[in-house]
């Protein structure tokens, strides 16, 4: 760990202003941050805490969606009774991921800015395209386990190892930034992060001196028949070796809308229009899920040692879809 | 007569653990105190070409760098064992400029502060010359060979002649059985804090052997022994790691001695994935042959490790199988090959756990050819002597272990067919395997002393892992002297105190607390010589067998206790402070004349979500016979811990090492997955609590720490080869092997 300056947030412009130094970077819940620069990973020389700015509400907008604060923390979104009713998505993804502990530190902001936990870009030793642009990347040939089989370039196959991501993206959730000018500027979940192409290092769509103030789910009719299904190495406090967000709107048996969202298994969170095209018009039932799975990993490219997440992910479909399609859904949306 | 031992007896270090006062290695508080931080080598196999430390040096803080351009001379200590001379590598921690291993230590920081040492050495630069390592065991196949001994015991066996028993045999499996390299994870990561006063070394550890780390440490520093102290009283989880001594120990005390400083060094989570050893890797073959009525006429066990470059440990995973079952033909072999990875060393069970893996899996595949119940495959072939020493059993109640768990467990209602049991969506498999361990003890002395105020201390050299040590010591104590163990103190984990064994294969019950019962026993002499000598006393002038001690009381043999006076008052009248009862024992002609064993049975129930490759460890019935049970509360504990390690050999444990270069891919506890709350469901075991006569003539414990993780991974792999008829004969069995 490198020495660094500390100085806390007054206020959204504040921190604005404070980030927009070289090397500094937002603390809000460090559950990356923090493990990070102990390994020497990331360095930044200025740490501007954000953990007292007021953006730690969940309201209910006039249409009926909701707006997350970036600063809300996993613990308080996952129980949250609107999110647990109208996005239960969203709610069984945050309690997927990682620990109580963790999950009571971590915010919605940071959620989104986490980092892959693939093992070279974790250990300076090695190249990593994404840690050194440039300089290689050590798992195309290594361990790649539990390494990306979509979104994938040769410069890099880490995953995004988020969980509420996956969730937001099959909500058709907003981000919110808010730039050093003051403007602010809402982007998809689904556009929030990049694919690795040639700049692995470049992860999300933020800019330095950009700060999350928000997320906002829409209310669909989708978001209430929706499951979120994670397949690990041991049943806790574990990454996805592949996981899927299912949202469904049925009309009787028939699927008139639906949003199909994977993780573990891809380098952003990934949203799969090729299955939502098989799901969408189809009967709900375990034939059209199967399909939409085959669809959702058709691209699917697989390295020495993952290739098995192609077939687990389509299994994490059909289960998320299935789940999804007997949930409840709740009236009000 | 016997009221403490055999109760549930809380565990006296309880309350200190849960509320935070207990001590361990890094918690001690020192002034002045400065912080080493150490420096691993990037490369597998090469030489340290250039340490440039001149930006480390200008840091803040910084006090010293050592390296093998600086290090002190240092010895190779003698590796004896048996004298309690044991580094976990041979090769002294700065010798040369050679790296063998990705993660060896290059050099040593110390700063004022942790944070300044973790930056300074993050600012050493090291430049390497570097070789193509050696890595996986199929890249190292030129450097196999046979190892000769393991503690002692030979590697190769053979009785009757079993390649020829295999061809005439009516029913033959022959199979090849994987475990991975696994390391053992415990909650605390060593440490060592070293302070000098003038030629006096005292260092806080953690470690399993107190003694074995004052004489490594000593012969490696080249002082006498006497000048070395080391304090120990609490562990956090060892499994092994803390049994042999690391690099790390040596490391402090010499950083201590050039700073002039006392010094504490932390071992980081990552390190101690190099620096205090691990399981290694085994390729086991195992031929069975049998007749048609399910009698084996062959066992034959060949196992292929890895061991390191600079040292020797190899998994002796054959042992067991010279007299698990009974076989007029068997062989077993060991090969090991030499790669560029740490040097391996015990891990809970070594030899017995990984080879029971494949035995047990081997004899469940032999119960599915012959059609035959894989408990009745096991009750046929039943030995009722160690056929490989030709020693009757000290005393073995494995077919009453099976029968308590089967009953238990419900095991008459399997249907044996693969698949054939649901519970809803999901398949249910049940599985089981045999358990076994060596009933191990060495030389145990201990200290009693009953103190003017009525109460009492007992003092060994021995460790507590968390095994119960603390309790079962003052168990002892209470049962002779009639003090309630609250009046008890234990002290241990001080190399100054009477020595004890390792706290390994087993043996710190069987070892230690018969000495403390001749100890409690001598004390109470001692009170009553006491009692005698005293002019004031009641007693004075009486021979010693007229006046009797126990239950708290000095009385007149033929009266009633409560006629005598109490400790106290006898200490009182001769203003004395304590009397002090001693004793050393060791095992003796027993040894020659029995094979000491302790047995179990696991039972496991899986269901599997065949679907998405889900398995669950739904139910888990075991039995043990490990002689007489001294607290049942703390030695339940031991079983569920085994259980649960077991569990995660079975489907999570692996270290990954980069087969380009041998850097350790999974160096932490979120990529070397070992199980959580959530993976862990019903666990119900329990003891056959028959005392082994012939271990020692006072106690009849066999120890409990290793044999409730053996046979867990392979009662699993049973379990989900009846769920799903898939036979997974490679650990671990995680989700990609049964899609």
């Amino acid at each position: 760990m490198l020495p660094f300056d500390y100085a806390k947030a007054k206020n959204e412009n504040d921190a604005i202003d404070r980030v927009r130094v070289p090397k500094a970077a937002f603390v809000a819940g460090g559950t990356t941050l923090i493990d990070l620069m102990k390994l020497n990973v990331m360095l930044p020389a200025m740490l501007v805490d954000i953990n007292g700015l007021p953006l730690d509400k969940i309201e209910t907008l006039p249409e009926g969606g909701l707006r997350i604060g970036a600063m809300v923390r996993n613990s308080d979104m996952a129980h949250h009774p609107e999110v647990i009713k109208r996005f239960p998505v969203l709610s069984q993804a945050v309690l997927a991921g990682a620990s109580p502990q963790l999950r009571n530190m971590a915010t919605t902001g940071g959620n989104l800015m986490q980092r892959t936990r693939c093992y070279y870009f974790r250990d300076t030793a090695y190249v990593c395209n994404k840690r050194q642009p440039g300089s290689g990347c050590a798992a195309m040939d290594g361990f790649n386990r539990i390494h990306a089989v979509l979104g994938g370039s040769d410069q890099c196959i880490a995953t995004h190892p988020s969980d509420m991501a996956v969730a937001l993206v099959a909500l058709d959730a907003i981000v919110h930034i808010k730039g050093p000018s003051g403007g602010e500027r809402k982007v998809p979940a689904a556009d929030f992060h990049l694919l690795p192409g040639k700049t692995p290092h470049k992860e999300t769509v933020v800019e330095p001196g950009e700060l999350i103030t928000y997320v906002t789910i829409p209310n669909t009719k989708f978001a209430a028949q929706s499951a979120y299904v994670k397949l690990r190495d041991r049943a806790s406090y574990e990454f996805a070796l592949a996981s899927a967000g299912a949202a469904l709107e049925l009309q009787g048996n028939k699927i008139h809308a639906a949003r199909l969202a994977l993780g573990g298994v891809a380098t952003k969170p990934w949203r799969s229009l090729e299955a939502e095209r098989v799901l969408t018009g189809a009967a709900a039932d375990e034939k059209t899920f199967h399909t939409a799975a085959e669809a959702a990993m058709k691209s699917a490219v697989a390295h020495k040692y993952n290739g098995f997440k192609i077939e687990l992910a389509k299994r994490a479909i059909v289960r998320a879809l299935a789940s999804a399609a007997q949930s409840k859904a709740d009236g009000r949306s | 007569m016997s009221i403490a031992v055999g109760s549930r007896v809380s565990r006296k270090d309880g309350h200190l653990k849960v509320t935070g006062q207990a001590r361990y290695a890094a918690d001690h508080p020192m002034k002045n105190v400065a912080h080493a931080v150490a420096v691993c080598s990037t490369v597998a196999k090469g030489r340290v070409a250039s340490i440039d430390s001149a930006d480390a040096e200008k840091a803040a803080g910084f006090l010293a760098i050592i390296h093998h351009g600086n290090a002190p001379k240092m010895f190779r200590p003698v590796n004896n064992f048996m004298t309690a001379s044991k580094p976990g590598e041979i090769r002294v921690v700065f010798e040369d400029d050679k790296v063998h291993y990705a993660g060896q230590y290059v050099a040593v920081v110390v700063a004022e502060t942790l944070q300044q040492a973790q930056h300074a050495a993050g600012l050493v630069k090291i430049t390497y010359e570097t070789m193509p390592p050696l890595v996986e065991t199929e890249q190292a196949m030129s450097t196999v060979y046979d190892p000769s001994e393991f503690f002692g015991e030979k590697l190769k066996a053979q009785r009757g002649d079993p390649a020829g028993a295999l061809q005439s045999a009516a029913v033959k499996h022959e199979a090849e059985y994987f475990t991975p390299n696994e390391h053992h994870n415990p909650m605390e990561p060593s440490a060592s804090m070293a302070a000098w006063d003038g030629e006096d070394l005292t260092l806080w550890e953690t470690t399993q052997w107190v003694v074995g780390a004052r004489n490594t440490v000593a012969e490696t520093l080249g002082i006498s022994e006497e000048r070395i102290h080391i304090i120990s009283p609490f562990i956090g989880g060892g499994f092994g790691c803390k049994g042999f001594i690391w690099p790390h120990s040596v490391m402090s005390a010499i950083a201590a001695k050039k700073t002039g400083r006392p010094v504490k060094l932390n071992l980081t989570r990552k390190q101690m994935f190099s620096g205090a050893g691990h399981r290694s890797e085994t390729r086991q073959k195992v031929l069975l042959g049998a007749t048609k009525e399910g009698k084996l006429t062959a066992v034959q066990h060949d196992t292929l490790v890895q061991t390191s470059t600079v040292d020797e440990f190899v998994e002796s995973c054959g042992n067991t199988s010279r007299f698990l079952y009974s076989s007029p033909n068997m062989s077993i072999a060991h090969h090991a090959v030499r790669v560029n990875i740490a040097t391996p060393t015990p891990m809970r069970a070594p030899g017995e756990n990984p080879g029971l893996f494949a035995m047990e899996s081997a004899m469940d595949e032999l119960a599915y050819k012959l059609n035959i119940d894989p408990v009745q495959l096991r009750i046929i072939n039943h030995s009722d002597k160690n056929e490989h020493t030709n020693q009757p059993w000290s005393s073995k109640y494995l077919k009453e272990c099976y029968q308590t768990a089967a009953e238990k467990f419900g095991w008459a209602k399997r249907n044996p067919k693969p698949g054939s049991m649901r519970d809803g969506k999901y398949l249910v498999g049940w599985g089981m395997a045999t358990a076994t361990y060596p009933g191990m003890r060495s030389p145990g002395a201990a200290k009693v002393r009953i103190l003017q105020d009525g109460s009492a201390q007992v003092i060994s050299a021995t460790q507590d892992m968390g095994g119960g040590t603390y309790t079962t010591m003052t168990q002892v104590v209470a049962d002779i002297t009639g003090i309630p163990v609250d009046r008890i103190r234990p002290e241990l984990g001080d190399s100054r105190m009477p020595p004890a064994p390792v706290s390994g294969g087993s043996m710190t019950t069987a070892s230690v607390l018969p000495a403390v019962n001749r100890a409690a026993t001598d004390a109470l002499k001692k009170i009553v010589q006491a009692a005698i000598a005293d002019e004031k006393s009641p007693f004075h002038g009486k021979k010693e067998d007229e006046v009797v001690a126990g239950g708290g009381r000095v009385y007149l043999k033929g009266s009633s206790p409560e006629s005598g006076s109490t400790y106290a008052q006898v200490l009182a009248s001769k203003n004395q402070a304590a009397v002090e009862g001693e004793s050393t024992l060791q095992p003796g002609q027993e040894r020659e004349k029995y094979a000491f064993q302790s047995w179990g049975a696991q039972f496991v129930e899986v269901n599997v979500d065949p679907e998405i490759a889900k398995v669950t460890v739904s139910r888990v019935v075991s039995a043990f016979d490990i002689g007489k049970v001294i607290n049942r509360k703390t030695v339940e504990s031991q079983a569920y811990s085994g259980i649960i390690m077991g569990i995660g050999m079975a489907l999570m444990e692996h270290t990954v090492y980069d087969h380009r270069d041998g850097g350790i891919v999974n160096s932490n506890l979120t990529d070397y997955a070992v199980p959580v709350n959530a993976d862990i469901h019903s666990i119900e075991v329990d003891f056959i609590d028959k005392p082994d006569p012939y271990i020692d003539p006072y106690i009849g414990a066999r120890g409990a720490g290793e044999i409730t993780v053996t046979g867990v991974a392979a009662a699993i792999a049973n379990a989900i080869y009846h769920a799903t008829g898939r036979r997974v004969r490679e650990l671990p069995i995680t989700p990609d092997k049964l899609l």
